[in-house]
């Protein structure tokens, strides 16, 4: 049967027919579907893991046990997670052990634009990568067959474009395995100097041999056409090539890393002009021409964003097109009306404070009018830049707080105030607590008290963790309540001590009401001060100040900040 | 058939995409879809491309390519409403969303977008409050893209209300129905 599925679910899909019994994660944008459609099937064990780093151990333990593993995350979560990635690379696996990375060319919904395939080439781990649905379910049981045969970690390596498009799959069944034998192998699993000797040379055989291996694997194929134009590329690229050049041969790699070097030589000599088409990092086009084969690539393509069949025909026919765009206001993205974080940034605007960011929606608090943000870097990375803040400026901490949400306090957040608290810095943090991990599409953490599966389990006191690594001024507000939450943030701020204050208020988007929304009376004096709070429901116009009923949740914050009751 | 789906984050442009995908799966196409997610869902700028044919390699639409639009609101039409072919025309919501910069001021929404838009305008969120509430303004869209593409009008109708919330069945029913009617 053939089904219409996005990339994410098809690589479930395949990893579910595979027999994969455990699959781990931490929600990250392009990659959070995986995981989520995986944990619709009863065979599977899976779980949202506080951060990607503990995510690949537990995926280490259960492959190494026996059992077929697939851990997901995006390019970012696969930083958090290169420590056990490395040393993996050197145990190698028992069942087979794949990790879905999704990169995101373009910079859709990250801080950056990293290239898993350069960081698999520093952790010598072997990456296939599937150009729509149909391949990400192949190539997904494909690299469970590979990690098995080559006793290695595999990572399946998707995009933006091809983790969040949908096109037809055919559906199979699921092989079920049982568990492989396990047993205790010291000098394969303990990495103390002598034994990861010895293994440095395996992994450096096993990638030689790979190599070599791969240039009779069916997943890299040569497409012949007109011996004038060659075009190397894999995955996304492969589509765009396909439409904007029918006619020109074309080597489509399904494996990237290592390269069937035998074959790309062969295909580069067929050719009179051979082009390596690729995304991001000149990966492929630096190995090719490492080995002396001569192709174009980054000569002709950029090294940022994504590409586009338009964008093929541009750079390699020199084909332009003159469509011109109209001139019109920009639309960034904004905290939804009713958005619970929108309390505390207020706040945080109105008392000028310096702002050390986070990786959330809040980092939409950057967004003018409320435009109350210094920094964003990484998961976690806030309460470590606040210390930073203190330490360098011992006047810093009056005027300074860091903002972490509760699944990224989790995820990262904890070390950081447990550094904090052991070196006395001087800082205030807020946690913008809305009982979810927000921006991925609302997914359960250890704080909400339910599994992936939405089963009830312990749910961890954020206020208690707190408390338990050294930090006594511990305040539980409603960022609803600007007053409340004004006081909590000042008075924190006036400890020379590490202060925490929880501005706890479920997103609004959990709460699936209809609202009939607010209204303007004719008290309104036009003073804007309700368009200090930025929020997308209240318009300044031709008629005044109105409020878009479609968009108003009635949470109330414009209510509270307007002075002439002019808002029912 | 390539169709651009534009629209601001959170007002249902993925349901579209999915309707049409689920309507040309059924007609026995091969389809592809590309969508956004994450950070640009949140208030921003969204498009979604949908592809239909007998053979589709790229999901995604270039400028100058798409032989419909069917924008969520007159400002997405008109952004990019360089993505139509020359033969290509845009059904757009009237609904009028002001981005930020609009809202603090920092610039003014264009005047007279009708104008400069060459296809049909549907007072979307008027008929989706007649039909219950501002959320069915979808509905309304794809009844309006169902009578303009000339779908099957019964087949198209059951791939939407397959994809929403039994409870809303009756209210989407309803605004479909205004939003054919109205084209």
């Amino acid at each position: 049967m053939k089904k219409l599925l996005l990339g994410d679910f098809a690589v479930a899909r395949g990893a579910w027919e595979a027999g994969v019994k455990v699959a781990t994660a931490y929600p990250g944008t392009p990659s959070t579907e995986i995981t989520e459609e995986l944990a619709r099937y009863p065979e599977v064990y899976s779980e949202w893991s506080p951060n990607e780093k503990v995510a690949l151990e537990v995926g280490i333990g259960s492959a190494m046990r026996g059992a077929r593993t697939i851990v997901s995350m995006k390019h970012v979560g696969l930083n958090v997670a290169c420590d056990p990635l490395f040393t993996a690379a050197y145990t190698g696996v028992n069942a087979g052990l794949v990790i879905a990375v999704a990169d995101d060319p373009s910079v859709f919904s990250s801080q950056n634009e990293q290239d898993t395939r350069l960081t698999a080439v520093s952790a010598k781990v072997p990456v296939i990568e599937p150009s729509d649905s149909e391949e990400a379910k192949e190539f997904a049981k494909q690299a469970f067959e590979l990690s098995e045969k080559y006793d290695t970690p595999v990572i399946l390596r998707l995009t933006t474009r091809v983790a969040h498009s949908q096109s037809l799959v055919e559906l199979g069944e699921r092989k079920e395995l049982p568990n492989k034998a396990y047993e205790r192998n010291i000098a394969k699993y303990v990495m103390m100097p002598a034994n990861a000797r010895v293994k440095h040379v395996v992994v450096e055989d096993r990638i030689k041999k790979l190599s070599e291996d791969s240039n009779a694997f069916s997943i890299n194929r040569v497409e012949e056409g007109s011996k004038d134009l060659g075009i190397i590329c894999s995955g996304g690229v492969y589509q765009y090539v396909k439409e904007a050049l029918p006619e020109a041969s074309v080597l489509k790699l399904g494996m990237v890393y290592p390269l069937p070097y035998k074959m790309i030589a062969e295909f580069a000599k067929s050719v009179k002009r051979c082009v390596v088409a690729e995304e991001l990092a000149p990966h492929i086009e630096t190995l090719v021409k490492a080995e002396g084969i001569a192709v174009e690539g980054k000569n002709i393509f950029p090294l940022n964003g994504e590409f586009s069949a338009k964008l093929i025909r541009e750079k390699i026919l020199g084909e332009k097109s003159e469509v011109k765009a109209e001139n019109v206001p920009a639309r960034p993205p904004v905290l939804c009306a009713g958005c619970p974080h929108r309390g505390v940034f207020y706040v945080l605007s109105k008392l000028k404070l310096n702002v050390l960011g986070d990786i959330g929606c809040y980092t939409l608090g950057a967004v003018p009018p409320l435009g109350s943000m210094d920094a964003v870097v990484c998961m976690g990375a806030s309460i470590g830049m606040a210390v930073g803040f203190d330490k360098a400026d011992p006047e810093a901490h009056k005027h300074s707080v860091a903002v972490i949400g509760d699944s990224t306090f989790i995820h990262s957040g904890i070390t950081g105030l447990v550094d904090a608290v052991y070196n006395r810095a001087k800082i205030t943090v807020v946690i913008l607590d809305n009982r979810t991990t927000g921006m991925t599409g609302h997914q359960n953490h250890p704080a909400t008290g339910k599994t992936i599966k939405n089963e009830p389990t312990y749910e961890l006191q954020l206020d208690e963790v707190c408390r338990a690594v050294g930090v006594k001024n511990v305040r539980m507000v409603d960022p609803a309540n600007l007053k409340e939450t004004e006081e909590a943030i000042k008075a924190a701020l006036a400890e020379e001590e590490v202060s925490v204050v929880i501005a706890k208020h479920p997103c609004v988007l959990l709460t699936k009401k209809l609202y009939n929304g607010f209204k303007v009376n004719d008290k309104c004096k036009k003073c804007k001060a309700c368009m200090k709070l930025g929020c997308p429901a209240i318009v300044n116009g031709k008629n005044g100040i109105t409020i878009d009923t479609s968009l108003c949740t009635e949470c109330g914050l414009c209510k509270s900040v307007c002075k002439f009751g002019a808002i029912e | 058939m390539d169709i651009l789906i534009v629209g601001v984050g959170g007002q249902g442009t993925l349901l579209a995409s999915r309707v049409l995908g689920k309507y040309a799966l059924d007609c026995g196409f091969d389809v592809k879809l590309s969508e956004v997610h994450g950070m640009a869902q949140r208030g921003g700028s969204v498009m979604t491309y949908v592809r239909i044919g007998e053979k589709i390699a790229s999901p995604i639409i270039d400028e100058g390519g798409a032989d419909l639009i069917l924008a969520f609101e007159k400002l997405e039409a008109l952004r990019y409403a360089h993505f139509l072919k020359e033969s290509g025309e845009i059904l757009y919501s009237t609904q009028e969303i002001m981005p930020m910069p609009v809202v603090t001021g920092a610039a003014e929404y264009p005047e007279g977008i009708e104008n400069k838009l060459k296809g049909t305008g549907i007072d979307a969120l008027s008929l989706a409050v007649k039909a219950g509430n501002t959320k069915a303004a979808n509905s309304v869209m794809l009844g309006a893209l169902c009578k303009k593409l000339g779908l099957d009008r019964e087949k198209f109708e059951n791939a939407l209300l397959s994809s929403i919330p039994q409870k809303t069945v009756e209210m989407n029913k309803a605004a479909f129905a205004l939003g054919y009617e109205a084209v």
